[in-house]
């Protein structure tokens, strides 16, 4: 039983608030993203749930029981630091022994443990080493085995990978994948800061942003009904593109005027009352398509970056402001300095009034 | 960058020139310690004498109240290099890891101590310590010599706790560690050398003081070594041989603890885990 | 493994109140003590400067206003002590200082048995400094020293005389000690400050075509300047309060020639036991200390607004 039950869990920091209120039930066995800007809370969130930080008011239940007052070690729960936290002057089995020797567990059964655990994360040759003789990879998995070890749970992860070259945080996100894939039944809380990890790896994500939970859900849900303008941009890159406009026409399809000039149509229906609203058109960049004829809009195509599989646009946005992002299948080095009109199929044309989704209301 | 085989050599030639004057005193009072009194005056200037002997060292040792000396020294230095140590430790635990309203004048108050000058301290701590009659006793000595140098092994162990990163204590709450395992097996083992660095330096600071011992012993039953020294000094000016045995003896505990001090001055331990 | 959550008798109010208190807590010990044995008796010590106090003088203790500065006033032997302070503190902290920079510099350069050498020359800062006062005067001392003899046989000195017993050279004595005692303080915190200087700066420097004495002073000297001023301040505040060496080698002698503020405070209290005019000294030393470094940190402040 860890199904975890945030009701309505509030943090500050003397006067300073930093979570509002934050509500949401977590199953047993979901893998669980904490993602938004820095500052938004999403450590101070995980490190509530584990222990290590006080619960200014709500209530914390994991397998139904309150929790706000229990020690971290009776929580049931094993997180894994940024930083490793590797105890320095502990070789690496040591380092995994430790809280099982606490516990009081039999030696046999301790051996048993590390052993199972140093052989799931390749660390097996290293067991007798101290954490300055390892590689970063190493380090964290020596971390991971920690929370392994002690079969908990709940495993808490607070940004695992971020001191990780580009080409170990693959590896080791597969890792983890695979590692919540051999123990379905356990729940782990992931904080990080990027996208890919939390797309990869979530059953739902969660969004913090302004001091609460902005959406919960699938990362396909977030990425094709995003809640508000700004979970719209922070999943996705590069971030969804969004464009000013007024409501001319509505029904089942929507028809906007945008300020550049051109016209949108969306098929986020809108009531006869919403005419001549103002609102914001946003179109993800993967999802303008280069037409001929009549499109949302047509700009300079100022810098082009071909990726390869992709290339990627930087188009004069109409009336001046931030760039528009284009992002199209394919190499073509040939746009630079042409004007190219952009348009969209109305399914992927999301419309925002002030800064909430039409879809949500 | 190509370096010049004669900046090579002045280079070697200035660090011979340092080393030889920073042992030259030392090693002439090792020489003549070992001087048998009848060479003393005849061999003078020679850089060793033509026989050696340890008769001073023997006398000293039988025959004079150095042992005594000795003696109270070691109580006093390592008494007070513990209660520093101890008193420090949990000042700098406060300091480093809890945010609390007086934190900037306890900082503050410590620092202005640094400042002022003991000469300035001697007649009031004389006074306040006679009626209560700590004077002419060893454990005085130990209070004002501790009150001294706490401040300054208090930044000491807070620098040390400073190096320890707060991550390692929460791993160790979730791993299920009460305040006491986690302060014994990881901030104990991690804080060793700074523990041995403030005991080192401590241990030397309370093992030199010569005023205050001067000031307030009056005695040779509880005079400390650098008193009994400078008794000895003025009463027998002649006894050069056994001065100077008197003097090596008295280096020895100090050029110890300055070995042991050395060998922790940079201290990498943590450095390895936590930077990537 | 078991991990039931024992649900725990929660007491916020009272272990918020624990918590709160836990840092003062650790550091009372060591306040309590700073303040019993060094902030009252500064402050004791400071009302002595205003009374006669007198050990052995079972009638004094009266409060006498400004007399002992008015004495103090007429104290042909203190304005010596103040002109020898001047003179001790300002040869002592320049010498250390040079020859120290000097050494930190050696030392920053790596070479095979670096460690040894540097445990080596740093060894004197461990020797406790009523022992390397004594070291000296027998180094200076004729009868068992080769310093004389090497002086003179370098024309430095017309005959092999102890310079300790000489009124004009005296001085030199206690000044060669604590030169000797005090390189290894400032070559540790020099080279711990040449080495956090980013070594790129002089490959950087080598390329855009400087030499090493540009090096030195375009890169080195600047970077090592903030530690360079505030290891002088306190090193000027602390060896004009340092007596042991001269209590030790000269004892003020010979004829006042060596005697300090610092270790005439010492000869008031401890030979004369009138501690009334020793707190008055004192008071007056620590505050000639005091606008000594507001002066330095003034400058430094104007010269940072300047630059």
């Amino acid at each position: 039983m860890a199904s975890i039950d945030i009701q309505s869990i509030r943090k500050s920091f003397g006067a300073f608030p930093v979570l509002h209120g934050v509500d949401l039930t977590i199953q047993d066995g979901e893998f669980i993203v904490l993602v938004g800007p820095s500052g938004c809370g999403k450590s101070t969130l995980l490190r509530m749930i584990a222990g290590l930080e006080r619960i200014s008011g709500g209530d914390l239940l994991i397998g139904g029981q309150r929790m706000n007052d229990v020690p971290p070690a009776q929580r049931g729960i094993a997180m894994v630091f940024q930083s490793y936290a590797l105890y320095p002057h502990m070789t690496v089995r040591q380092n995994m022994e430790f809280a099982l020797q606490i516990a009081r567990m039999p030696k046999a059964e301790i051996d048993k443990a590390v052993e199972n655990a140093a052989r799931i994360l390749q660390l097996t040759p290293y067991l007798d080493r101290l954490p300055k003789a390892l590689s970063g990879g190493q380090r964290q998995r020596v971390a991971i085995g920690r929370a392994i070890v002690r079969d908990p749970k709940v495993f808490l992860f607070d940004e695992p990978l971020s001191n990780l070259d580009a080409a170990l945080r693959v590896a080791t996100r597969i890792e983890i994948a695979q590692l919540k894939e051999a123990m379905p039944d356990r729940t782990m809380i992931y904080v990080t800061h990027d996208q890919v990890e939390a797309m990869t790896l979530a059953s739902r994500i969660v969004v913090l942003a302004r001091k609460g939970i902005a959406q919960v859900g699938t990362p396909l849900e977030l990425y094709e009904r995003p809640v508000d303008e700004f979970v719209a941009q922070f999943i996705g890159s590069p971030a969804m593109n969004l464009l000013a406009g007024e409501i001319i026409a509505t029904g089942a399809e929507t028809v906007v005027r945008l300020d550049g000039g051109g016209t949108a149509r969306s098929a986020v229906p809108t009531q006869t009352s919403d005419m001549g609203r103002k609102v914001n058109i946003g179109v993800r960049p993967e999802d303008l398509l280069a037409v001929s004829g009549d499109g949302l809009f047509s700009g300079e195509v100022q810098i082009v970056e071909a990726l390869g599989e992709v290339t990627q646009l930087y188009v004069a946005r109409p009336g001046g402001g931030a760039h528009i992002i284009a992002k199209l299948p394919g190499i073509h080095p040939d746009l630079r300095h042409k004007t190219v009109t952009f348009g969209a199929d109305p399914a992927k044309v999301h419309l925002f009034a002030d800064g909430r989704s039409l879809l949500y209301r | 960058m190509k370096s010049k085989p004669v900046l090579t050599i002045l280079h070697r030639l200035a660090i011979l020139a340092y080393v030889v004057f920073a042992l030259f005193p030392l090693f002439w009072l090792l020489k003549v310690s070992v001087t048998p009194n009848d060479l003393l005056y005849s061999e003078g200037v020679r850089m060793w004498p033509s026989r050696t002997s340890f008769d001073h060292y023997a006398f000293v040792i039988a025959h004079s109240a150095f042992p005594t000396f000795f003696k109270n020294s070691l109580i006093v230095a390592g008494s007070t290099a513990v209660t520093v140590t101890i008193l420090a430790s949990l000042a700098g635990y406060a300091l480093s890891r809890f945010n609390f309203k007086a934190k900037y004048w306890i900082v503050a108050l410590m620092l202005i101590t640094q400042m002022f000058p003991l000469v300035m301290l001697v007649a009031p701590i004389f006074k306040m310590l006679s009626p209560l009659g700590l004077t002419n006793s060893l454990t005085g000595l130990v209070i004002v010599y501790t009150a001294f140098n706490v401040p300054f092994a208090t930044f000491l162990m807070q620098s040390f706790f400073d190096g320890i990163p707060k991550d390692l204590e929460e791993a160790a709450m979730i791993d299920g560690a009460t305040q006491f395992v986690a302060f014994r097996q990881i901030i104990l083992p991690l804080t060793l050398p700074g523990i041995a660095a403030t005991l080192g330096f401590v241990f030397t600071a309370a093992w030199s003081e010569l005023l205050f011992a001067l000031m307030l012993i009056s005695g040779n039953d509880s005079s400390t070594f650098p008193v009994g020294l400078l008794t000895f000094v003025s009463k027998f000016s002649v006894d050069f041989g056994q001065m100077m045995a008197a003097g090596v003896l008295a280096l020895i505990p100090a050029c110890l603890f300055f070995l042991l001090i050395q060998r922790y001055l940079v201290q990498g331990l943590t450095a390895g885990a936590v930077k990537g | 493994m078991t991990l039931a959550a024992h649900s725990h008798a929660a007491k916020p109010l009272r272990k918020r109140i624990a918590d709160a208190s836990e840092p003062y807590l650790y550091s009372a010990p060591a306040l309590i003590l700073i303040i019993g044995v060094m902030l009252v008796p500064l402050v004791l010590g400071i009302s002595y400067a205003f009374r006669d106090i007198q050990l052995l003088n079972p009638f004094s203790g009266g409060f006498i206003g400004l007399d002992h500065f008015r004495a103090l006033g007429q104290d042909q032997a203190f304005f010596r002590a103040l002109r020898n302070t001047l003179w001790w503190t300002g040869a002592s902290v320049f010498l250390q200082f040079i020859f120290g920079l000097i050494l930190a510099l050696l030392l920053d350069k790596p070479f095979a048995g670096r460690g040894l050498v540097q445990a080596l020359v740093f060894l004197p800062w461990a020797v406790p400094s009523f022992l390397a006062g004594l070291n000296w005067a027998w180094l200076f001392n004729p009868v068992i020293g080769p310093l004389p003899h090497w002086l003179h046989a370098l024309g430095l000195l017309d005959a092999p005389n102890n310079i300790l017993s000489d009124p004009q050279l005296a001085m030199w004595g206690p000044i060669a000690a604590n030169v000797w005692w005090g390189i290894p303080f400032f070559a540790i915190t020099l080279l711990a400050a040449l080495q956090a200087i980013p070594r790129d700066l002089y490959e950087a420097a080598s390329i855009d075509g400087a030499g090493p004495v540009q090096r030195f002073l375009s890169i080195t000297l600047p970077f090592l300047a903030p530690t360079i001023a505030i290891t002088i301040l306190l090193r000027t505040v602390w060896i004009s309060n340092f007596a042991d060496l001269i209590v030790v080698m000269t004892n003020g002698g010979p004829a006042d020639r060596t005697q300090i503020v610092a270790s005439y405070i010492f000869t008031q209290a401890f030979k004369r036991l009138d501690f009334g005019y020793a707190s008055a000294i004192a008071l007056v030393l620590l505050v000639l200390l005091l606008v000594y470094s507001l002066l330095i940190v003034l400058l430094r402040q104007t010269m940072l607004n300047k630059g």
